[in-house]
């Protein structure tokens, strides 16, 4: 088990040093954590897939859902044109149903942020921008660092930030906690996700010492992959990120966000992770602050289920915004 | 860098430790019961038809509501025999005389009737037996059809199983007495590796749930199995003693206590009557400190709270290395707290209704020896219905060897917690118990994995998960847990000579 000394109280800060003083120390944490079972882990995640989520149930669920959606467009085409489309979609998803609410976020590239945020302005809807040479996290530390603060100074409200998974893999844990520590301090205000590119880092066992490693170094959400690799998010990884933050939250007092991202199409899909949040980390995470969802079309599925769900009626594709 | 204390009052959209989520309530989810048709009455299932009982009718209710669902046929002396002398024909005239391929045609037809059928089967099944319908509908009826897949697949093949010298032949009539903990799927344990040999059956199911062994016998006729082949005989311990003791039996095959069990193996000897018992069991569920532990908590919760602890396999001693003993049990403790009981046909209910009044007494009563005997009692917090018998998800700590607890079968939702220090006093106390039906181990490391399955006395051992059937593994204890196998090659053992 973690052996970091909790501070108990949420909000102060827990102090890892011992464990992260070096990468021998940092190597043996993370190695000592408990493995992950991968048959069991993908038993456990199906099994609350099969969970029936009707009616009212499923009326709160995609309207949270909704609400943590982080509208993302990470594409070498995109346009003012386009992400000024996407941040007006942001605001207001459903054009013909002034109650349905906005998304958590708008996803972009730094060079993007600023016409992002002049069209959200303080609707409430944040910027998140993927900085440190998205999505690769091939450069050196200085031009993530000054790629973190262009995006932060543009007005980026969330900075998802890359790990170096090389480092990682070639056991330098040391070293991607230093760059998660330095673009934290890069961030100032900004929130912090770490994304893993689970995909790359392949074994449920490296999902959880990434998990630990990012947590102690400050990352105020966790996020499975960039969506530039498949697979991308699935439902026994987010088991495994939602275990270490439900975990951690035990020992320090502190909450970490998880945010699944890439693949996730349906309001099917997008339900059986509400379940898994609400039966794995706890009911604390059914909140914007704490789960996101990486998304693009996914957004629209759920509008088309919103709209069925208060008319009765499924409505075409033609009735929901394309964006 | 230590985390920043400002993490929660940067950027938000919300408010952030007073979560104002209101909480996911999943609205009812209830599988429909219009699918099927339970009729008022019952009769005997005998060469084909189905024909009055001589013995008094008995009712039999759902135990989620105690609601009366059917009054079925209880079978006299004089209906077994008639049963057993149908069988008997049938065998002589028509099914072991039947080449091995044809009779796989019927044993494949069957298994595709009940897949086709499988929500009518498990809504059946919940109804009368309590279990949550997504465990009907997941595991029992889809286990039943792949039994009667696998053993229509030996049936032309038994020349090659290594039975009889080559030329392997059926008993004849067999005699099988089953359990109410899982009644459709220890019917085809039994009937599907019998027919495939070229044995007749007369099958009684459980008095407290004969309704999907009622609806398999509407199956046989629907595949055109020729009659006698497959009869079903319901009523209650008299029934099942008849039919033991009827002198043209070829073959017993019993799933129960080890009490009835006795009585069976006693009522036998002397006979050349062959027999298999599977009886109760005990099982040491083994984690160790290096356990995968958030899998290690699901199996145990899988182990122990699966069909209500209805499981004559299940892991009802949990022996967890000292070390981690606290942090397994909080962790548990999390998970049981997440169990949800309640109406057995809606999709979400994880624990459904104990099967009996009687059976929820007998709970209770060896639940309050373990208080009486000083062990420390937790359940899960959660509403009972008012009506139907129900026990919450619960487990005992400071457990220890001498207990009762720890050593009688309390066959329900009730897990007894001990502890051990090192593999060779796990080994010890897991073995020291007068069953031996099954066991599972936790770690990471396999060396140990295959050093306690080595020196385990179970008759499954199941590493790093629990309570995984398949019809191609056998099946079968040690000690009081019983003889014979079934389930795998070795299940054709005990329908060949």
């Amino acid at each position: 088990m973690p052996t970091g000394q909790a501070s108990g109280a949420a909000g102060t800060a827990a102090d890892f040093s011992d464990i992260t003083r070096s990468n021998e120390s940092l190597r043996r944490f993370l190695h000592g954590l408990p493995g992950v079972d991968q048959v069991g882990a993908e038993a456990r995640a199906a099994s609350l897939g099969t969970r029936s989520i009707k009616t009212t149930a499923k009326e709160f669920a995609i309207d949270l859902a909704i609400r943590m959606v982080d509208l993302t467009t990470l594409e070498g085409q995109d346009t003012p044109g386009k992400v000024r489309a996407l941040a007006a979609k942001a605001m207001r998803p459903d054009p013909a149903d002034p109650t349905c609410p906005p998304t958590a976020a708008v996803c972009v590239y730094p060079d993007m942020v600023a016409t992002a945020k002049e069209v959200l302005g303080d609707s409430g809807v944040n910027v998140a921008a993927v900085a440190t040479a998205f999505p690769s996290g091939r450069a050196a530390l200085d031009i993530k660092l000054a790629d973190t603060q262009d995006a932060v100074e543009a007005g980026a409200d969330e900075i998802d930030m890359v790990i170096d998974r090389g480092a990682f893999l070639a056991g330098r844990y040391k070293h991607v906690f230093d760059e998660i520590v330095a673009v934290r301090e890069a961030c100032g205000n900004a929130h912090l996700k770490v994304i893993f590119e689970t995909g790359e880092l392949q074994t449920y066992d490296n999902v959880r010492r990434a998990s630990w490693l990012a947590m102690m170094a400050g990352g105020h959400f966790i996020k499975t992959s960039t969506g530039k690799v498949q697979p991308a998010a699935t439902l026994p990884v987010t088991l495994v990120m939602l275990e270490a933050v439900r975990d951690f939250r035990e020992q320090t007092g502190q909450m970490v966000g998880v945010k699944p991202a890439g693949g996730i199409r349906t309001s099917k899909d997008a339900i059986k992770y509400l379940v898994m949040v609400n039966e794995v980390a706890g009911a604390d995470w059914l909140d914007p602050d704490w789960f996101r969802f990486g998304a693009s079309t996914l957004l629209n599925d759920l509008l088309m289920q919103r709209t069925k769900m208060k008319t009765g009626r499924y409505s075409g594709p033609d009735y929901f915004t394309l964006d | 860098m230590a985390p920043d204390k400002s993490k929660d009052t940067v950027v938000s959209t919300s408010s952030t430790n007073d979560a104002r989520s209101t909480a996911f309530e999943y609205a009812p989810a209830p599988e429909s019961r219009s699918i099927v048709d339970i009729k008022p009455s019952y009769g005997l299932f005998i060469n084909g038809e189905f024909v009055d009982g001589g013995g008094k009718a008995f009712k039999t209710i759902s135990p989620s509501t105690e609601e009366v669902l059917a009054e079925v046929a209880e079978a006299d002396e004089a209906d077994i025999d008639k049963a057993v002398k149908a069988a008997r024909k049938a065998y002589d005239k028509v099914w072991s005389k039947m080449p091995g391929r044809e009779r796989a045609k019927y044993l494949y037809r069957i298994a595709r009737i009940i897949q086709e059928r499988g929500r009518e089967l498990a809504v059946l099944e919940s109804i009368d037996n309590g279990k949550p319908i997504k465990e009907s509908r997941d595991v029992d009826i889809p286990t039943v059809a792949a039994h009667f897949f696998y053993y229509a697949g030996w049936a032309d093949k038994l020349e090659y199983s290594g039975f009889g010298n080559g030329n392997p032949q059926p008993l004849g009539v067999a005699g099988q007495v089953i359990p109410w903990n899982f009644p459709l799927l220890m019917l085809a344990w039994k009937i599907a590796p019998a027919l495939a040999c070229g044995n007749t059956v007369v099958l009684k199911p459980a008095e407290t749930t004969p309704l999907t062994a009622l609806l398999f016998a509407e199956i046989c006729q629907q595949a055109d199995l020729p009659p006698g082949v497959v009869n079903i005989v319901t009523g209650a311990g008299e029934t099942g003693r008849a039919l033991v003791g009827h002198p043209d039996v070829d073959k017993v095959a019993f799933t129960g206590s080890t009490d009835v069990g006795r009585a069976i193996a006693r009522a036998v000897s002397g006979t050349d009557k062959k027999v298999t018992l599977e009886l109760g069991g005990k099982a040491a569920n083994i984690v160790f400190d290096d356990a995968p532990v958030d899998q290690a908590v699901e199996g145990i919760v899988n182990g122990i709270f699966f069909n209500q602890g209805h499981v004559c396999c299940a892991g009802s001693r949990l022996l967890v290395q000292e070390s981690v003993a606290e942090d397994v049990l909080d962790r548990l403790k999390r998970r049981m707290s997440t169990l949800r009981l309640g109406d057995p046909l809606d999709k979400n209910t994880d624990v459904g209704a104990i099967n009996s009044g009687e059976q929820l007494k007998r709970i209770r009563e060896l639940s309050e020896l373990g208080d009486a005997e000083g062990a420390e009692r937790w359940e899960a917090a959660c509403d009972l219905p008012t009506k139907g018998f129900w026990f919450p998800p619960t487990l005992f700590t400071g457990v220890t060897q001498a207990h009762r607890i720890a050593r009688e079968e309390i066959f329900g939702p009730v897990l007894s917690v001990l502890t051990f220090r090192t593999p060779a006093e796990a080994l010890e106390k897991a073995n020291n118990t007068p069953y031996g039906l099954s066991a599972g181990v936790w770690t990471e490391k396999g060396s140990l994995i295959l050093h306690m399955a080595n020196h385990l006395r179970a008759g499954v051992v199941w590493a790093n998960t629990f309570n995984k059937f398949d019809p191609t593994s056998p099946f079968g204890g040690y000690k009081e847990s019983g003889y014979g196998r079934e389930g795998g090659r070795h299940g054709l053992e005990a329908y060949l000579k």
